[in-house]
């Protein structure tokens, strides 16, 4: 009974996506930018390299915007419509409420993730790639992407205006890809120890990523975005039980 | 038996605010309750602790035995809800909404098909099934509504103001519903149309401010009104002078109280208001044909709910 109806929750959020255009406009623009910033910006004929490096090296910019766009309504549309109400008193927990709605967009994001298999086919075509190190970058992109999604449905649980839930979850997700950027670091090693330099930097989307995507399978990346995720749907279902009145 | 739904001593605070304030009472089976009150007297907070949605301050919900708080989904399973304005999935269409809710209230298969067929049939939704929701009349969404809270039969059934923005046409196919489901459930409804009491409810309950302040049947709520056992008689013009026929009324042993009402053509209009709403029809008539005085008009009044509810919450 309990699975049963996170499989319902699931399936319903799903199709939801494909009940309005939003679906297809945000798969045409993933693709879209995923193409120009591989092609045009990441200069991937130019590099002369059989690698998808410089498309997966723009997957965090591309989800600072995207990901975003795709959780602000997840619970702000339901407080908005009332229907959060209709939800939370069918015989569903809070969390497999959470989870339905996570568990969907993630998986909507798998298929537009998926639908750049155009880009793999090209650079098998011209080169000989080592496709296990393009899998392990679709492994991460997966994973970060689940990790945006996390902090970004929980942030549209606080309100009932999409817009206010875009920009904060923009600037968080901002905070966590940041924390791991040259610039950043390079001030803090200024004049902070060593040690608070690592731990910000192993708080960034960008220090896990890269890792993963050049190949190195570190459980130790897996189990941070894994938490990362696991900690913000806890922060959702916690803002949820808190937040239901309004 | 034990009641069916039980409330006890249920408060809920926003801040400093006191939506609801210590409110006891118990519905039973076969009773279709009536929560009456002005704007913003709680009703709406108290259905939504009582299914589940906000948790209370303080104090206990209790439905079929099992606690809210407690056993939330238990509570959940068997309570039927149709929240304030009736909110749905704008984009889905009533087929798809009532197949996901049929899913959720756990049926499968034929027995789904069946409980959505059944359903659509009741509150017929047939000609708009494969609308988007968004794109449906008032009237046809707050059906949608209902189907949702009734689809699974439940034990309970609990709505905010029904028949809000309904036309008078929709108001009456909904409380023809609602009488149909009245003997083998439990009914809760919210309003603030007073003739709707009437029309469906076996019991009231108003409050204002958050509190109880009037709890009975509808015709012991109107017994509260002054106008209750009030006699209006309308007499032609004769041979008593109508200072006459006005004295001879006032000094009745029956009568507290007498109101001389406008009459046209020189008719004599009067309100007589009986002590502690004892019947004085009789009386009066008695006098009348003593008189012989040519009646026009002579009945007993009941008395409103409006002024009741009015006379208690303002
Ligand atoms: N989430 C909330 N936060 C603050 N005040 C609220 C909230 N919900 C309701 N109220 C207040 O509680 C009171 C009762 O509201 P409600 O139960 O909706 O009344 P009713 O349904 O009887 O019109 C109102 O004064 C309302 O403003
Ligand atoms: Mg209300």
């Amino acid at each position: 009974m309990k699975g049963s109806n996170l499989w319902v929750l699931f399936k319903r959020e799903l199709s939801a996506y494909f009940a309005t255009p939003i679906a297809y406009v945000f798969i045409v623009i993933f693709l879209f930018l995923s193409g120009i910033f591989t092609f045009y910006l990441g200069g991937f004929f130019a590099r002369g390299q059989a690698d998808l490096l410089p498309f997966f090296s723009f997957h965090p910019w591309l989800y600072l915007f995207l990901i975003p766009a795709l959780a602000m309504r997840l619970w702000a549309e339901e407080r908005k419509s009332g229907s959060i109400e209709l939800l939370l008193t069918l015989p569903v927990t809070v969390s497999q409420a959470v989870m339905g709605k996570f568990l969907a967009a993630w998986a909507f994001t798998a298929i537009a993730l998926s639908l750049t298999f155009p880009v793999w086919i090209t650079v098998n075509y011209l080169g000989e790639p080592d496709n296990g190190v393009i899998l392990a970058g679709y492994l991460g992109s997966l994973l970060m992407a689940g990790a945006a999604l996390a902090i970004g449905a929980s942030i549209s649980a606080l309100t009932k205006n999409q817009v206010i839930a875009f920009v904060v979850s923009l600037v968080v997700t901002l905070v966590f890809i940041l924390s791991g950027f040259p610039l950043v670091l390079d001030f803090f090693s200024g004049w902070a120890p060593q040690a608070v330099v690592d731990a910000i930097a192993s708080f960034s989307f960008l220090t896990h990523f890269d890792a993963i995507s050049k190949g190195v399978i570190d459980v130790r990346d897996i189990i941070y975005f894994l938490s990362l995720t696991a900690f913000w749907l806890f922060a959702n279902i916690t803002f949820l039980e808190m937040k239901k009145a309004d | 038996m034990q009641a069916m739904i039980k409330i006890d001593r249920l408060r809920k605070d926003f801040g400093r605010f006191t939506a609801v304030d210590d409110i006891s009472f118990e519905v039973n089976q076969g009773e279709v309750l009536g929560f009456l009150g002005p704007n913003g007297a709680g009703k709406s907070t108290t259905m939504k602790m009582i299914t589940g949605y906000l948790p209370p301050s303080s104090g206990s919900v209790t439905v079929a035995g099992y606690d809210v708080a407690e056993h939330p989904l238990e509570v959940k399973r068997r309570i039927g809800y149709l929240p304030e304005g009736a909110p749905a999935y704008p984009d889905m269409t009533p087929a798809d909404f009532l197949d996901f809710i049929a899913e959720v209230r756990g049926f499968r298969g034929k027995e789904k098909q069946r409980r959505v067929q059944d359903t659509v049939r009741q509150v017929s939704l047939e000609d708009v099934l494969h609308q988007p929701i968004d794109t449906l009349s008032k009237g046809f969404k707050r059906r949608v509504g209902l189907a949702q809270a009734i689809l699974h039969d439940p034990q309970v059934l609990i709505m905010d103001e029904p028949t809000d923005g309904l036309d008078p046409n929709q108001k009456h196919e909904v409380r023809t519903l609602i009488g149909n489901m009245a003997r083998e459930k439990v009914i809760i409804l919210s309003t603030h149309i007073l003739e709707e009491v009437h029309a469906v409810c076996s019991r009231a309950i108003i409050i204002a401010r958050g509190r109880i302040v009037a709890d009975g049947t509808p015709e012991e709520l109107e017994a509260k009104s002054q106008w209750h056992n009030s006699v209006t008689l309308t007499l032609s013009p004769g041979k008593d002078s109508p200072e006459q026929v006005r004295e001879q009324l006032e000094a009745m042993p029956g009568v507290a109280r007498l109101e001389t009402l406008p009459g046209h053509d020189n008719r004599l209009r009067y309100q007589l208001y009986p002590h502690a709403a004892r019947p004085i029809l009789a009386d009066v008539s008695r006098m009348v044909h003593e008189r012989q005085w040519e009646v026009e008009e002579m009945r007993q009044n009941q008395g409103r709910l409006d002024d009741v509810f009015r006379a208690i919450t303002a």
